[in-house]
């Protein structure tokens, strides 16, 4: 499969592994930022391959990880309404909130539906005026800008009966909140491709001027993740650091201006929660007052429940990359895929998910080299 | 008194036998008599028993049987490479046929939501007719139910089993020993990615199309061929991953397969990536996993191959002294990683 296989070539990556072993002269802490990095770097074993040589913190770029228990909350108790239809991606049902998840909420009798696309919420919408039709608009900034067209199809069509619940998230604040802390052991970040597909890279030159960490731009499959780490490698010791872009068949300087101008026209920059960290200031976007119609906050005004966080989940410690999944009581105990406490259990894209599936035991099955 | 014979709670019966299926179908008049003797027994001609009495009579078997029963949900009831009925005769021939069994009668009950069109039924009826004789088995029995709107999902199907358990047995997943060979009978996860794209309408090109095939015949290729089958298993809910875990389970060994070598075709894969799936994950239903004694995995693909259904059988792994993960996969670098149990209907991600 183009641009697949060339990127999962075992020659390559072998050959990446072994260079990264002659550069390393001695052990160093790196981040992987985006979810969907650290399941490729465990499924295949990088982290393993890697012991010794290079730590592994995994980052907190996993979109429904981060979205606070408030938003959860609040999304099951819009589709228990009666009157509406929840629309979300399938990631976020199983996530739990503080009083159960969108499947608890659905099986409850809510009205709940999942889509790949936020432009089939807008469908929905169209095709059930009886409903209110909001859709839980969650990502990074790799999914924020097919919410806005959305939002500029419902506004062309002129439907009162779709919203957005809002908790898209943005990535560099949260890294500079991770930079910034006085526990932070991270010496170089692999940046995540997609975001800067759409971002652009160039936005990473002061957060490194500043910080003095180098920021790699890094893909998702195993020969793009060794290229980022050996990367980061070589700049840290050499001692030169700087932006450098290791997904170039996507990511460029200056991003995808269409997406960038869709986003801004319908969102502008605020602070918001991020679950594990609190509230992260410009770490998210809100809807323009033009386009404020569209908010299911004002519209579904009225009591909420309160939050009730688990306090024995650690997923905020794993989150801000504080601590391993595997550090945590609860780990592969009472918090397991199938009865999850904390999102990163729940997600494709969660680190502790990720854990509990590939991590722990990895190793070459006995007198078999080859089954 | 007026009020009352003006109120609705008395709904007009239907008369007429209109395109769709209405409560009265279901009711056990001249409606339902008519459906069952103008649509579903001539649809079923060839592939029945000539009675419609409550109970099927049938020849004691000599020797053991296998009986099995499985309820039939899809959604939707049409997917490129099948539907409901085809799946519903071909799932419960496989369960028989993995169990070792010669497929002999099944039952047939339809539960439907009133409202149904009759084509689409007429449609569902032949799919089952065609199923039944390709796989050789006879629908001794059968039931029609009809229910109101809402109350179940246009149309949901129970078909239970009878087959001949055939000599020699099948071990069973129990009797498995280090250095048994792993294989399937073709490439994975295409029914499940078939019914996800037809369910979610993904605009994909080319579609991936359901595996939905009987392995009545794959079976009795590894018989004919005189292969020592340790255990058998169509790899439906939860994928190829599920009947490992399964299987691990029940003996103490470790199951290991290689990544490289599982057949899956470009556009299930294409799916499974764009949605962050595992075609290990994903269901099937037409691809059974077959575990046979050391040296005879050549000879069963050998065997397999020849038959339609299984042309593209390959070996995927073996068996090894239990190590701490009981599922184990070769991924591209090179290492054996824990191979993780579905734990529930596979979620596409989000980004």
């Amino acid at each position: 499969m183009k641009f697949l296989d060339e990127f999962r070539d075992p020659t390559a990556a072998r050959r990446l592994l072994a260079e990264i072993r002659r550069a390393a002269t001695r052990p160093w802490t790196l981040m992987e930022v985006c979810g969907g990095q650290t399941h490729s770097l465990l499924r295949h074993g990088i982290d393993a391959e890697l012991e010794g040589i290079v730590e592994l913190i995994h980052g907190p770029g996993c979109p429904v990880c981060v979205t606070p228990l408030e938003a959860i909350d609040f999304a099951c108790e819009l589709c228990l309404r009666g009157d509406t239809m929840l629309v979300s991606f399938g990631d976020m049902l199983r996530v739990p909130g503080s009083r159960g998840s969108l499947l608890d909420a659905r099986a409850a009798g809510g009205n709940v539906r999942t889509v790949y696309s936020p432009l089939d919420a807008v469908e929905l919408a169209h095709r059930h005026p009886e409903l209110q039709v909001v859709f839980f608009a969650v990502g990074f900034e790799t999914t924020t800008p097919t919410t806005a067209l959305a939002v500029h199809l419902a506004a062309a069509r002129e439907l009162e009966n779709f919203s957005l619940l809002v908790a898209h998230v943005r990535v560099m604040p949260a890294m500079e909140a991770i930079a910034a802390s006085a526990d932070c052991r991270v010496q170089a970040f692999l940046a995540a491709g997609h975001v800067c597909t759409v971002t652009g890279c160039a936005e990473y030159a002061p957060f490194v001027a500043r910080f003095q960490i180098p920021v790699v731009v890094t893909g998702f499959e195993p020969v793009d993740l060794l290229q980022g780490i050996l990367e980061c490698v070589r700049q840290l010791e050499s001692g030169r650091l700087r932006v450098a872009n290791c997904y170039r068949r996507t990511a460029h300087d200056s991003g995808n201006p269409t997406a960038q101008r869709l986003v801004s026209d319908v969102f502008e920059i605020c602070d918001r929660p991020w679950r594990g960290f609190g509230v992260i200031p410009r770490g998210g976007v809100k809807l323009r007052a033009e386009f404020k119609r569209f908010d299911a906050e004002p519209r579904f005004a009225g009591t909420r429940l309160p939050v009730l966080d688990p306090t024995e989940c650690k997923s905020a410690d794993v989150l801000a990359g504080r601590i391993k999944p595997t550090a945590c009581a609860s780990f592969g105990t009472t918090c397991t895929p199938d009865s999850p406490l904390g999102a990163p259990m729940v997600s494709s894209e969660g680190a502790c998910a990720a854990y509990f599936r590939y991590a722990g035991s990895s190793h070459t099955p006995t007198h078999a080299t080859r089954p | 008194m007026n009020q009352h014979l003006s109120s609705p709670s008395c709904p007009a019966l239907s008369t007429t036998d209109g395109q769709q299926i209405t409560l009265a179908h279901g009711e056990g008049g001249r409606l339902m008599r008519r459906l069952l003797r103008e649509r579903i027994l001539p649809a079923l001609e060839g592939t029945r028993k000539h009675d419609e009495d409550d109970a099927a009579t049938l020849p004691l078997v000599k020797g053991q049987c296998a009986f099995t029963t499985d309820s039939y949900v899809v959604s939707p009831l049409s997917f490129p490479g099948g539907d409901i009925g085809t799946l519903c005769v071909y799932g419960t021939v496989n369960d028989l046929a993995v169990a070792g069994a010669r497929p002999l009668w099944i039952s047939l009950s339809l539960i439907i939501e009133e409202g149904l069109g009759l084509p689409v039924l007429d449609s569902v009826l032949q799919s089952i007719a065609a199923a039944a004789r390709e796989a050789n088995v006879t629908v001794v029995t059968g039931d029609t139910k009809v229910v109101p709107r809402g109350a179940a999902d246009r149309l949901f199907i129970n078909t239970s089993g009878v087959g001949l358990l055939l000599s020699p047995p099948i071990a069973g997943p129990a009797e498995l020993r280090s250095n048994d060979e792993l294989l399937v009978s073709g490439p994975i996860g295409r029914h499940g990615m078939a019914v996800m794209a037809a369910r979610e309408q993904l605009d994909i090109q080319p579609c991936p199309t359901s595996d939905c095939a009987s392995l009545v015949a794959a079976v009795e290729a590894l018989r004919a061929a005189e292969v020592p089958v340790v255990a058998l298993r169509d790899a439906t809910r939860g994928g190829v991953a599920a009947v490992l875990h399964e299987w691990a389970d029940r003996c103490d060994c470790t199951l290991a397969i290689e990544e490289a070598s599982i057949p899956v075709t470009p556009d299930v894969r294409g799916v499974c990536e764009l949605l962050g799936l595992d075609p290990l994950h994903v269901a099937n239903e037409g691809t059974m996993v077959a575990a046979v004694r050391p040296g005879f995995g050549a000879a069963a693909t050998d065997a397999l191959r020849k038959v339609p259904a299984s042309a593209k059988a390959a070996i995927i792994g073996r068996t090894t002294e239990r190590s701490i993960s009981p599922v184990v996969v070769r991924r591209g670098l090179g290492r054996y990683l824990p191979l993780d149990e579905p734990s529930g209907a596979p979620l596409p991600r989000i980004c």
